[in-house]
């Protein structure tokens, strides 16, 4: 199952190795990881799509993220309200023949061209993973010449509809 | 680089500063002072030359190994016995990377050591300079914490941390990496701050829940078989005392782990013996028929429980860990409990549950006891490695601090050496490490001088770490090697004997050294003995003696360690139990 995890982590060097070397070292698939700043100085946030096989070894999974001293805290907010972003540049041949129709795709999306040339266009696209999954179907037939996507970063939503299920036994 | 560290170079050569003026060498001793270390392990090299400057008036004692390897195994051994924590330096590259293996071997088995490195000057870092390795990259997935000092400022707080984080919550190996210009860098006295503790990422839990031990009194007052699995959670939790006591004024019968063996005195009529892959019959079958089974610091490692799927198959789980991330991770755990072993117990012993009635359990269990001990059987006129270990339990009044490596003579030393306490056992249980023992011995002895240290092991698993003779001699300490000689490497053999039609590839040692001159080469006392009796007579002598000695007993090859699950088993599934 794919489950969307944050950890906050203390901004020092090797912290990021020291995460995705534990992810290696106990088997998990990484899907994506994204990290960066957050409001304090020195703290990171990192948000990361990984597939698990299931709900026990999720738990180890969490547990042996919260065991890392640089490790502030680790939250599974797959089941929570959240809001999940992720960016991706794409790179579409575009011939004159087939620009407008490609612009009409573009549209609905509420991406943007931020580049263009004779014969191709570069398009950004922001949005939950699954609209871009969506997007990327779409303009595949067209021919796509490059491509890349940032990984998914996250928030869980201030208004919660259900309270989430508790995994730790702290 | 060349400018600035040349004229560091020149001020360290230089020899006396001013009297304001400190080095980083001088800040790390004085951090270890601190810190209260005893002694150091180590080996030098050029990246911890100033270091070992510092070292040279003798501000901490030194002991000087001949391999970094044995430096480290024998820093774990000391810490295993004394429950401080060992401290080991070696230099940058190749020094670094001997120690390796037994920062693996203490991350397995969760023993305390702060453990220093050198690192080529910051300037250089990461251009492969000469002897340069990255530590902090290769020991990451096996320390607890590892850091590399990139200010001066930072290395007393550095220093501090890395002796908080290994020796609270699970134990464990903290690496510190040390460019040499650090070490070498001259700042004044005010500059250097010794913080408080600042790890908010770092918060062992050692209260245990109070609801969770209510349902664990409740669950035992309703089990007809209870069961109690202690392993090394306790003695790191010096917890020993309290642990016999909740185990007397209940009832409870107990089996233990490779690594808890002596938390609870191996003659104890509650005592079932070990369990696991060479397990007693008694200990594994109540493990197999348990209704309830509580396991006090232990971590469901796969040679205890056999092939998961059998284990424990009619038992409610309980997990007391102070290492959350074991909970659960082998074993589903009915009543989970995040503690220190100790606290813990206390905490139980308070509920006051009183004796069980259990009777019909415990009755049924002495008579698996009577009828299915471990036994063995001498065949022809070459003694046995049984025999030989009952011969130095014997001699030494079942009190001597043992060490071993790992296999066979391994096994039968846990199976035959009853420990009457946790801190007589140093053996490598998680990475079964081989040359591990000796070295752990020397460092054993050094923590515990009046004590009787006998260090089993095989002649396969000596000749790894043979070279410490030297510093054998040098101490002069009174350990005593114990070569269980069967020419070969025995638990390969029993495994090639048993799961491979006796096809022994490359685990026969016909070829040896002859171990006596090797030990009379490095001026110790070295004996050969190829009967029981003479073995008998040699130990009279060898036991009474304060040197060091070495003893080559040449037992039967052939013998195999039984009983035995054999892998992806049940526990049920025991070959070779003698009824």
């Amino acid at each position: 199952m794919k489950r969307v995890i944050t950890t906050t982590v203390i901004n020092q060097s090797g912290v990021l190795n020291r995460v995705t070397g534990l992810l290696m070292k106990r088997q998990f698939n990484i899907e994506s990881i994204t990290v960066g700043h957050t409001e304090q100085a020195g703290i990171s946030k990192m948000t990361f799509v990984v597939h698990v096989e299931d709900q026990r070894k999720l738990e180890q999974l969490l547990k042996q993220l919260q065991k890392q001293i640089d490790v502030l805290k680790v939250n599974d907010i797959t089941d929570k309200a959240i809001v999940t972003r992720e960016l991706a540049l794409i790179k579409v041949l575009s011939p004159p023949g087939v620009r407008s129709e490609i612009t009409s795709i573009i549209e609905p999306f509420r991406a943007t061209v931020i580049d263009m040339s004779k014969n191709v266009i570069t398009v950004q696209v922001t949005g939950d993973p699954e609209k871009i999954e969506a997007f990327i179907d779409l303009l595949r037939p067209y021919g796509i010449k490059e491509l890349t996507r940032t990984g998914a970063t996250a928030f869980v939503r201030e208004n919660q509809k259900a309270p989430a299920q508790q995994l730790s036994i702290l | 680089m060349s400018v600035n560290v040349k004229h560091q170079e020149a001020q360290m050569i230089g020899g006396e500063l001013p009297k304001e003026k400190l080095q980083g060498s001088d800040v790390f001793i004085q951090s270890l002072q601190n810190e209260g270390v005893e002694m150091i392990f180590g080996y030098p090299g050029g990246a911890v030359l100033p270091i070992y400057d510092a070292l040279y008036k003798n501000p901490i004692p030194h002991i000087l190994a001949r391999h970094e390897q044995g430096a480290i195994h024998a820093a774990e051994g000391y810490a295993r016995v004394s429950g401080k924590t060992g401290v080991v330096i070696a230099t940058s590259g190749p020094g670094a990377t001997n120690l390796v293996t037994g920062i693996a071997d203490a991350m397995m088995d969760s023993l305390p050591l702060v453990v220093f490195t050198g690192q080529v000057a910051s300037a250089v870092i990461g251009t492969d300079a000469f002897q340069e390795a990255d530590i902090v990259g290769i020991t990451q997935p096996i320390t607890k914490h590892n850091y590399q000092v990139k200010k001066v400022e930072d290395l007393p707080r550095i220093i501090h941390e890395a002796f908080h984080i290994a020796s609270t919550g699970r134990p464990g190996p903290v690496l510190v990496d040390i460019p040499k210009n650090i070490s070498n860098e001259v700042f004044t006295k005010s500059e250097i701050k010794v913080k408080d503790l600042n790890l908010p990422g770092y918060q062992p839990t050692t209260s245990p829940n109070f609801l969770q031990i209510q349902k664990v009194a409740q669950a035992l007052q309703k089990a007809q078989k209870p069961l109690i699995l202690a392993g090394a959670g306790i003695l790191h939790g010096k917890a020993s005392k309290e642990f016999v006591e909740f185990v007397e004024a209940t009832g409870v019968p107990v089996t233990n782990t490779l690594l808890g063996l002596g938390t609870i005195p191996g003659d104890h009529p509650q005592f079932l013996g070990m369990a696991g892959m060479h397990g007693t019959y008694t200990a594994n079958m109540a493990i197999c028929e348990a209704d309830l089974l509580i396991n006090i610091g232990a971590r469901f490692d796969d040679r205890l429980t056999g092939n998961l799927e059998h284990f424990a198959p009619n038992a409610s789980v309980v997990h007391i860990d102070i290492d959350p991330a074991e909970i659960g991770k082998n074993v589903e755990t009915a009543i989970p409990i995040v503690a220190d072993a100790k606290e813990a117990l206390q905490a139980l012993q308070k509920l006051e549950i009183g004796q069980l009635s259990i009777d019909k359990w415990n009755k049924h269990l002495n008579e698996m006891k009577e009828n299915y001990p471990l036994q063995y059987k001498r065949k022809s006129e070459k003694m046995l490695p049984q025999e030989v270990i009952e011969l130095v339990h014997r001699h030494t009044k079942g009190d001597a601090v043992v060490t071993t490596d790992v296999g066979q003579h391994q096994m039968w030393a846990a199976q035959f050496y009853r420990f009457n306490d946790a801190d007589n056992w140093v053996t490598s249980g998680g990475l079964g490490t081989m040359g591990f023992g000796f070295p752990a011995a020397i460092g054993a002895q050094m923590a515990k001088p009046d004590k009787t240290v006998v260090s089993f092991t095989g002649d396969g698993g000596f000749q790894m770490t043979l070279q410490e003779l030297s510093l054998l001699q040098e101490s002069q300490l009174p350990v005593k090697i114990i070569i269980l000689n069967n020419q070969c490497l025995g638990m390969v053999r029993q495994w090639q004997q048993t799961f491979y039609e006796e096809r022994y590839s490359e685990s026969l040692l016909p070829s040896q050294p002859d171990f006596v001159k090797l030990a009379e080469a490095y001026d110790i006392e070295g004996y050969k003995v190829e009967n029981y009796e003479d073995a008998d007579k040699l130990f009279e002598k060898v036991f009474s003696s304060n040197r060091p000695a070495l003893i080559d007993c040449r037992v039967e090859q052939m013998e195999n360690v039984y009983p035995m699950v054999a892998p992806g088993k049940g526990l049920h599934e025991m070959i070779g139990v003698k009824g």
